[in-house]
């Protein structure tokens, strides 16, 4: 019986093939900035809810007092954190918003642009638009640079206007050079090689690297809140296909016997 | 007793069918073009793609009318409105993914439905206006694919659009208003958004309908080619049907029906587990909102126009790079009266046609990729080599077609029952 079987699941093993393929497309960590240096790997997990609730905490902290997240809702974050309103309300809101509000921000624009020289972003959708390795590598790459007015520059983007918030708990890192002096053109030729603790922050290496992967997790995760849900619905949807193939397979191998 | 009162006389449907019949060709369109339209027993995996192109033709309008009842079409709105859809409708995300993946699953299967039509010359004798039809659909396909794109409002849309529009500026003495004729402003605007929407889901969706339309009534006149490329009309059963012709329902319903389930599953596999298809269907800069001021790092048109965008680029002058890229598409159109082999399908040519076909497909392709990616000094001459090979299958087919060695094409077409 399974002999007549071949063309036809050949191609459906390819199309499954080609869907994991897909999956794998999809899980591969967007790199849509090719600025600046190599980009570190964040290696995040947006299914880990504790992951998630940590990076919630740490944005609402660090982040949303001048990045708004103007399409996430709080009563959206509880839900999918597995939190109750009465939690979100507790720990994530402090500026007497409902539960059905957006995460806004007091800041007019204006006054950003003012005092920053640019608008700070929204982030509902930074992880899309930059991939979650740029923004973990970002958070990562701030090196003390007095020639900047924030004392600080970026390697991931130089020149960045963002002062370095998180300096209290990674402290504050040097850019370290391979320098290379040359005379014949009274110029340097400076290589970066990678940053050195400069003044330590409150945070361990270690920990400051999972405080940021938590971060960029929840980044990820107000990105695309569906995410969550998307990927189980999808294995019942190709299973379903599945079956239905396996009845037209059949209907089509009736009606097709007469065909001489 | 009652059964038998019953079966004397006709059931309540075949009554309302009957009386639909007296006044409207139901069951005669219905026989036509369906339960009598005799079709070759002999399509292979090549003729899923006239089907499924009707599938997700629909598709995209059920998709498109859920989502033009949330979307806003304003400048102020737009990109707010798209992530409404993605976040706050229920079944929005899915809704939104599915038109986003059926624009890019529209152009694989069309390009592949094309391909099969060049490969087995379906668009020879007597099936030239099946091809033109064909052709118009994919002209009209391509602007509805660009007038969508601007309305996520999002800035690859914006730039993409803005790197669009103004090639018309190429055009010597009208150009300029030209252009500013088909924004409506002096730049890409609000007013631009406002007119791409009504083209989006008025204009060209009805000149789409009409073009199927037209192209299914003229394959039905004329027969389906098939990959042998026989006449299957030309040998006739005692009951007047072509011997090797099947009714095309219930038989090609039901092989249909297991070419869209394996569709589906691909299809259901980006929606779910890669809606992004990393960064070829949705693109990455195109979720930051439209920035009039901030170009994203590096424009590239979706990669169903690239391969026309790799010949654009890879010309040093503007306005012949714009009249190659045009040329580029509209070559298809001739064709019918560029081929002038006897035969029809690539079985039964020789290795001179089947290597221009081979390297025109390989252009193609590499023409795409040469679009998507930064018009490098290396790329660019890439793109300027394959564009030749492009072109060179078009312009010298008059002679290879006919100095190509034909084999004999067999009275009925080849079938093997798998018995």
């Amino acid at each position: 019986m399974m002999l007549i079987i071949k063309k036809p699941v050949l191609a459906l093993t390819l199309s499954m093939a080609l869907g994991s393929a897909a999956a794998l497309f999809g899980a591969a960590p967007a790199s849509a900035s090719s600025a600046g240096a190599a980009l570190q790997m964040a290696h995040n997990d947006v299914g880990n809810v504790a992951s998630l609730q940590r990076g919630a905490r740490n944005f609402v902290n660090y982040c949303l007092g001048c990045h708004s997240a103007k399409y996430v809702r709080y009563n959206r974050l509880a839900e999918d954190l597995g939190l109750t309103e009465a939690q979100v309300m507790a720990n994530l809101m402090f500026t007497g918003q409902r539960p059905h509000d957006t995460m806004a921000i007091a800041m007019r624009p204006q006054d950003a642009k003012h005092w920053f020289g640019t608008t700070p972003p929204d982030l509902s959708l930074i992880a899309r638009a930059r991939g979650v390795d740029y923004l973990y590598t970002f958070l990562k790459s701030f090196y003390l640079d007095p020639s900047r007015p924030t004392g600080v520059n970026n390697t991931a983007m130089p020149s960045t206007a963002m002062p370095h918030v998180l300096w209290e708990l990674q402290g504050y890192q040097k850019a370290v050079y391979d320098g290379e002096s040359d005379a014949e053109h009274s110029a340097v030729h400076k290589k970066f090689t990678g940053f050195e603790l400069a003044q330590k922050g409150s945070l361990s290496p270690a920990e400051y690297d999972q405080f940021v992967r938590d971060t960029v997790n929840f980044l990820a995760y107000i990105g695309e809140p569906m995410q969550l849900k998307r990927e189980s619905l999808g294995f019942k949807v190709l299973a379903f296909l599945l079956l239905f193939f396996l009845l037209a397979y059949f209907l089509k191998k009736e009606y097709w016997k007469d065909v001489k | 007793m009652n059964t038998s009162v019953d079966t004397a006389r006709p059931s309540r449907l075949s009554a309302l069918v009957g009386w639909i019949d007296a006044r409207f060709p139901l069951t005669k369109s219905w026989k036509e073009h369906v339960s009598e339209y005799y079709a070759p027993k002999n399509f292979n995996f090549w003729y899923y793609f006239g089907s499924l192109a009707l599938v997700v033709l629909v598709l995209q309008i059920v998709t498109g009318i859920f989502l033009t009842m949330n979307y806003k079409p304003s400048a102020a709105d737009a990109f707010a409105s798209v992530e409404y859809i993605m976040r706050d409708v229920d079944w929005g995300w899915l809704i939104r993914y599915m038109h986003s993946t059926g624009a890019s699953a529209f152009f694989i299967i069309v390009y592949l439905h094309m391909f099969r039509g060049i490969m087995y010359g379906s668009y020879k004798t007597p099936r030239e206006l099946v091809w033109i039809f064909g052709m118009l659909i994919y002209l009209c396909l391509m602007a509805e694919a660009f007038f969508g794109y601007l309305l996520p409002w999002g800035n690859m849309s914006y730039w993409g659009a803005q790197v669009i529009v103004s090639l018309f500026g190429a055009i010597p003495g009208i150009g300029e208003s030209l252009v500013e004729w088909i924004r409506g402003d002096y730049y890409i605007s609000d007013i631009t958004l406002n007119r791409f929407f009504a083209l989006h889901v008025v204009a060209l969706p009805i000149a789409l309908i009409f073009l199927v339309i037209a192209h299914i009534l003229a394959l039905h006149e004329v027969g389906s080619n098939n990959p042998d490329g026989v006449e299957i009309k030309k040998v006739k059963g005692a009951d007047g049907h072509p011997v090797d012709g099947i009714p095309f329902h219930p038989y090609y319903t039901v092989k249909d029906l297991m070419g869209f389930v394996v569709f589906a599953a691909a299809f259901a596999a980006v929606v779910f587990f890669a809606p992004e298809m990393g960064g070829y269907f949705l693109e990455h800069a195109n979720f930051e909102p439209a920035d009039a001021l901030r170009t994203p790092e590096h424009i590239a048109p979706v990669w169903y126009f690239t391969p026309f965008y790799a010949i654009l680029r890879a010309v040093p002058n503007k306005l012949l790079g714009v009249i190659l890229m045009g040329a580029a598409v509209l070559a298809f159109f001739f064709l019918p009266w560029l081929d002038r082999a006897k035969v029809k399908s690539v079985r039964y040519r020789g290795w001179l046609y089947r290597t221009f076909l081979a390297l025109f497909a390989v252009s193609f392709l590499a023409l795409g990729y040469l679009g998507l990616q930064p018009a490098t000094p290396v790329y660019t001459n890439a793109a300027r080599i394959f564009g030749a090979i492009y072109f060179a299958f078009f312009l010298l087919m008059p002679w290879y077609s006919r100095a190509d060695q034909t084999r004999p094409v067999p009275e009925r077409v080849t079938y093997d029952a798998h018995h």
